[in-house]
This record gives structure tokens, C-alpha cells and sequence, in this order.
């Protein structure tokens, strides 16, 4: 610190611990989670990526629950089969597009620097983490509810004549809401890596591995000494604990009802501890 | 009031900042300077909380920023231009920072219309140009009216016009009584900004002063002595005889010498002695960028050097001798020599150096930049 100083005509005497001189007339409001909520609100609605892949997920579920409804019905008689059962397909390929969403929510902001803005702004690293969960979640979990729900009542008018049994109230809730909440959470997941990993390509490559590695994996371990971690490989990948919402497992002795759901909130439990660790502790 | 303390930040093994520790006031522009790589980055995201000191601790107004109630009320910053999403228009990118820190967002039009960018508010920021980008940038730091404000090289890429405009935001900020933190590499730029300057090289602090005292430390006299083209062995014995009498003689690229330690009427002297007509003598005062350049010459860390290309020359001619480099001037890496011990009256009154005390032509009446908030 050198002693001299250039003369500070227009700097008031100091006054108490906080920088004086000069006070906004903007009244200051002391920020909570809501603030952050709606700036993520607001960030998640004005990217066209969220449009795309949002669209291009109800495009896959609905077209392909459509074709599936369309070729089942001209195959003939379904005797007693379940018509829900049906809504699987079009998720499998469309859990990429929530997956793809959650991971650009977190990584695009570290690829375009916009992370040092945001935490510039809200030095509070776990409330920002939070409001991109929650609202990310809540999109989610809204969209794919709604769209799981159109497509599943299609295909039940639509095969109505065809000889499946009506679903139960419970079948209908597991294939609705359940399987909503399943994707929602592996779409949060998705997030919670992205902000681990901090590189969207990276982050989405991991998640896509994570979804389709034990079944690749489990289809070349025919050695009778790993039959048991092959059978594990596929009772818990994620496809066949999907299916499970859709008692369409490939697998009769794996998770049943709603477990998946429960195996899923662990999982993304312990991933949003890693995130929100490593973000308190890495430089951003 | 920014106070850094012992301020040290590694990378690996690499030394990004060490054992910083300075302060930086209100009411006055602080210039940051230092060349490539010094650490003013790594500096200003510490400031911020950003990045974790692996020693020492920097605080804003005696908080580390990560502590500071309502940090986006009371700081401010500019650290990179590019840091937006580039698919979400200028007004969303605001309109989300200014709801993350309790702004209303009649706010964000405010600061748009004071960086002038209300034209462009709803297209997407990825097809904004660097000055552009800046704009938004400035418009980001000012959107929660702080008494702190930090900006990274704020005048990248702007139009002459714009870097007039930040000079006056800038001065204007500092006289409302803000602490105003500027990083630049320019020194030219920071001499017309800035009322203080913290100067580092390689992570360290090099000097810490004001403006005035870092001109009168700095700014060079020194003499420029030509003798008759025609004969160049005059020259030989005029920088031989002033060698002798004491002085520091430098060949200049035009053939000129630039003397320093003798006062103009002592080389007329020895030149007359030695019996050396003088085209021209005249006196000089080195510029404020070159006593920057001296200062930080042993502490930059991408120095470029001359390009040889060697291996794609013809080969010369026999008996053509290749030009020789004229040693001094124009070569990287050499700069003037340190300014002679004061007290050495040699030269007339020097003209006054491009302090912030000259007046400056283009200086526009420091007028309130920022409609003030009607409520």
C-alpha cells in the first residue's frame, strides 16, 4: 500500500464497515429461493433449446405411442393384455430429449461463461442449484405428465375393441404419474451431472452411457459364473425399471411396483449432495 | 472499499496471484494494470467469490464477497463480455439477473436505455459484436446500482465513441462516491480513466499510486541528438564524448541518439568541444505507456519476438552484406531505460504529460449517465 493518495474531493468520509458514498435509490430487497426461481423461470423459457428438445419429446412420445396403438390394433386380438403397456416405447427414445434438457440447464451455463454472471449475481451456490432443480423438475415432470396422459388415453380408446382389458386405477396412476415422476427425476439427475461435469456433450454422452451400458453390457456376459451381475445389469437398468411402471419387465424377479421411483430418488438424492459439494467447493 | 490481504492464488503449481494486498477506495477510478496473464483475471474473480484464495482473503467493504448481504445490490461487475447465453436476447439475460437479485425489473429497461441498446433489447445476444456484447456487459453491472463496480478490460472491442463513453461512466461512477475497479492493459487508457493505479506483473504487486505520482516516478526526460547523416563518424565521437562526460546514449532507429543524464546545454557543450555539428537537439519526455512497459518488461509472459524467417530466404547475393538490425527501438522486449535520478536539471520545462489533469478536448461535462430512479 503506497502512502500516497490522489486527493478524493468527491469521497465522503467513511462511515461504518460497508462501503460508503454512494447509496441506490433503488429500495433493496433481501433475496430469497423465490428471486432465484423466477430468474430461472425466465432463463429456462427465453432458450429456444428448451422448445426443441420439449418438442421434440412430445413429438416422440405421441407419434410413436401413435404407431405403436396403430400397429397392435391391425396385429388383431389382444386377449386381456394391458393397453398402457404401449406408452413405453415412445419414452424410451423420448427420456433422451428430458435428459438432453436437464444437462443444458446446468452445462450450457458453464459453456458460455454465463455461470460467473449468475453466481456474480447470487453468491448463494446451493439457492441457485435449487431453483434450477426445482424448476426444471416441475417442467418436466408437467410436460411429460401431460403427454404420457394424452397418449395413454388415445391408445386405450383406440384399442378399446381389440380385446385389452380396462386398467386398474393403480395401472393407470403407475403409467401416468409414476412414470412422469421417473423421467422427471432422471431428467434432474441429468442436471445434477451436468453441473458435476460442467461440459454439456460430456454430461449428455455420460447419461446416455449410464442408460444404455448395462443392457449392452449384460447382452455379452453369457459365462454361467456372471449370470447373477447379468441378471442385476438388466433387473436394474433403467429401460427395464421403466418398464416396470408398465409390469413389462424384462425380468420377473428385479424391482417391482414403484420401487424404481424410490431407487431413482436415492440415486438423485446422492447426486444433488455431489453437486451441491462440488460447487461449494470448486472455483467456478 | 475493496481490501485485499496477502492475497494468493495457485493453479497446480503455477502461481497465478502472489501475496497481493492493496485497497481500493470510493469516490476515485483505480486502474489495474499489468500485461498478459498477470493475474488481474484470476484478481478481480477472487474479488468476487468466484474463485477461492488458496491464501490470504480479499473482502468488500469488510465482507468476503460469498458473506456480503445482498452482494448484487453493492457490487457490480464486468468480468467477460461473452458471458451470456448467446440464444437468449439481451432483455431475458437482464430480466433473469435482475429477478435473481430482487431488481424490479422496470430496472432493466433503465440500464438498456443507458447503454443504448434498447434498439437490439429482444435479439438474441449471439449476434452482438464485441462492443455490443460489452454494452451488455456494462448494462449487467450497472443493473443493481452499486457503490462497488468491477470491470475487465471494459473497453475490448468498443468504437472510439464507446470508449469516450466509458471513460465518462467511469469518472462519472467514481465522482457519485462509487468504488470504481477498472483492469486494463492499456496504460494509455487507464492515464486518461484513472485517478489510482495498482500495477501487477506475474501475480505481484509492482507499484501502487496515484496517477500523478506515477507519471512524475516514471515519465523519462531524455534528449534527442542528431548529428549530420552524411557523416556518420561524427556520431561515433559525439556518443563516445557524452559517454565520457556521464551520459546514457542510445541509438534510435532514425540514426538519432537519445541521451539521458546531461542537460540539454551540456551536450551542446561536449558536442561543440568535440567539434560535431548538431542536426538537432531536441527534448523529449518518454511516454507513460513506455514507463508501463519498463516496469512490467521483466514480468511479462508472452513476449513476441521478431519474425526471422529463417530457412525462407533467398540466399543473398554474394558480397551483399544482410541489414543490420539497429539495436534499441522497435525491437520487443526494449524499452527506454529508467528515468535518470531526479534532481538532474538538463532540460527545459517538459510539456505537461497526458495526465487526467490535462484538459482533455473531447471531455464532455460529466453528466449523470442514469436517469435517476423515479419513485
Amino acid at each position: 500500500m503506497s502512502t500516497q493518495q490522489p486527493p478524493m474531493p468527491e469521497a465522503p468520509p467513511a462511515s461504518g464497515g460497508l462501503p460508503s458514498g454512494y447509496s441506490s435509490p433503488i429500495p433493496v430487497t433481501p433475496t430469497h429461493l423465490g428471486h432465484a426461481l423466477a430468474s430461472e423461470w425466465t432463463k429456462m423459457k427465453s432458450v429456444r433449446s428448451t422448445v426443441w428438445t420439449l418438442g421434440v419429446f412430445v413429438l416422440l412420445v405421441v407419434g410413436i405411442g401413435l404407431l405403436a396403438a396403430v400397429a397392435v390394433r391391425n396385429a388383431g386380438e389382444l386377449d386381456g393384455q394391458n393397453p398402457l403397456t404401449l406408452g413405453f416405447f415412445g419414452l424410451l427414445l423420448g427420456m433422451m430429449c428430458v435428459m438432453t434438457l436437464g444437462v443444458l440447464t446446468t452445462a450450457s451455463e458453464y459453456g458460455t461463461g454465463m455461470i460467473r454472471t449468475t453466481m456474480t449475481a447470487c453468491p448463494s451456490r446451493g439457492r441457485v442449484l435449487a431453483a434450477k432443480s426445482i424448476v426444471f423438475f416441475v417442467v418436466a415432470f408437467v410436460v411429460t405428465l401431460a403427454t404420457v396422459s394424452l397418449v395413454a388415453l388415445i391408445q386405450t380408446s383406440m384399442l378399446e375393441g381389440n380385446g385389452t382389458r380396462t386398467p386398474s386405477g393403480a395401472e393407470w396412476l403407475k403409467a401416468t404419474l409414476g412414470i412422469s415422476l421417473y423421467i422427471a427425476l432422471l431428467g434432474l439427475l441429468s442436471l445434477l451431472v451436468g453441473s458435476m461435469i460442467r461440459h454439456s456433450a460430456g454430461a449428455i454422452t455420460i447419461m446416455i452411457g449410464a442408460v444404455l451400458a448395462p443392457l449392452v453390457i449384460a447382452l455379452f456376459m453369457n459365462a454361467g459364473s456372471l449370470e447373477k451381475v447379468q441378471q442385476a445389469l438388466l433387473e436394474y437398468s433403467i429401460p427395464s425399471q421403466m418398464g416396470v411402471f408398465y409390469d413389462n419387465t424384462l425380468s420377473h424377479s428385479g424391482p417391482s411396483g414403484w420401487e424404481p421411483l424410490w431407487i431413482m430418488l436415492g440415486v438423485t438424492a446422492a447426486a444433488f449432495a455431489g453437486a451441491y459439494a462440488l460447487l461449494e467447493s470448486r472455483d467456478v | 472499499m475493496i481490501e485485499a490481504v496477502g492475497l494468493t492464488k495457485w493453479y497446480g503449481d503455477k502461481t497465478a496471484v502472489h501475496d497481493l494486498s492493496f485497497q481500493v477506495r470510493p469516490g476515485a477510478v483505480t486502474g489495474f494494470l499489468g500485461p498478459n496473464g498477470s493475474g488481474k483475471s484470476t484478481t478481480m474473480r477472487m474479488i468476487l467469490g468466484l474463485d477461492n484464495p488458496s491464501s490470504g482473503s480479499v473482502t468488500i467493504g469488510g465482507y468476503p464477497y460469498r458473506k456480503l448481504p445482498n452482494a448484487a445490490r453493492q457490487v457490480g461487475a464486468l468480468l467477460d463480455a461473452k458471458a451470456v447465453h448467446g440464444g437468449r436476447s439481451a432483455r431475458n439475460h437482464l430480466l433473469s439477473l435482475a429477478q435473481l437479485s430482487g431488481i424490479p425489473a422496470r430496472r432493466v429497461d433503465e440500464v438498456l436505455g443507458v447503454v443504448g441498446l434498447q434498439e437490439v433489447a429482444r435479439k438474441r445476444s449471439k449476434g452482438f459484436s464485441l462492443g455490443m456484447g460489452q454494452r451488455l456487459g456494462i448494462a449487467a453491472a450497472l443493473l443493481g446500482d452499486p457503490q462497488v463496480l468491477l470491470f475487465d478490460e471494459p473497453v475490448n472491442g468498443l468504437d472510439p465513441e464507446g470508449i469516450l463513453w466509458v471513460r465518462n461512466l467511469m469518472k462519472a461512477l467514481a465522482a457519485e462516491g462509487r468504488t470504481v475497479f477498472v483492469s486494463s492493459h492499456l496504460m494509455s487508457e487507464m492515464a486518461l480513466t484513472a485517478d489510482h493505479l495498482i500495477v501487477i506483473g506475474r501475480g505481484q504487486l509492482l507499484a501502487d499510486m496515484s496517477v500523478t505520482d506515477f507519471i512524475s516516478a516514471n515519465s523519462a526526460d531524455f534528449a534527442r541528438v542528431r548529428t549530420p547523416d552524411t557523416e556518420p563518424q561524427q556520431r561515433e565521437k559525439l556518443t563516445s564524448a557524452l559517454t565520457e562526460a556521464g551520459g546514457h546514449v542510445l541509438p534510435e532507429l532514425d540514426g538519432a541518439l537519445r541521451v539521458t543524464g546531461l542537460a540539454l546545454p551540456r551536450i551542446s557543450d561536449l558536442a561543440h568541444e568535440a567539434d560535431v555539428r548538431l542536426w538537432e537537439l531536441s527534448p523529449h519526455q518518454a511516454s507513460l505507456e513506455e514507463a508501463y512497459m519498463r516496469m512490467t518488461q521483466g514480468v511479462v509472459d508472452y513476449r513476441s519476438t521478431v519474425d526471422q524467417r529463417s530457412g525462407l530466404q533467398q540466399p543473398l547475393p554474394p558480397g551483399v552484406q544482410p541489414p543490420m538490425p539497429v539495436p534499441g527501438q522497435g525491437q520487443p522486449g526494449w524499452y527506454a531505460p529508467p528515468p535518470p535520478q531526479p534532481g538532474v536539471p538538463y532540460a527545459p520545462p517538459a510539456p505537461a504529460a497526458p495526465g487526467p489533469e490535462a484538459p482533455n478536448p473531447y471531455a464532455v461535462p460529466a453528466e449523470p449517465t442514469k436517469p435517476e430512479d423515479s419513485r
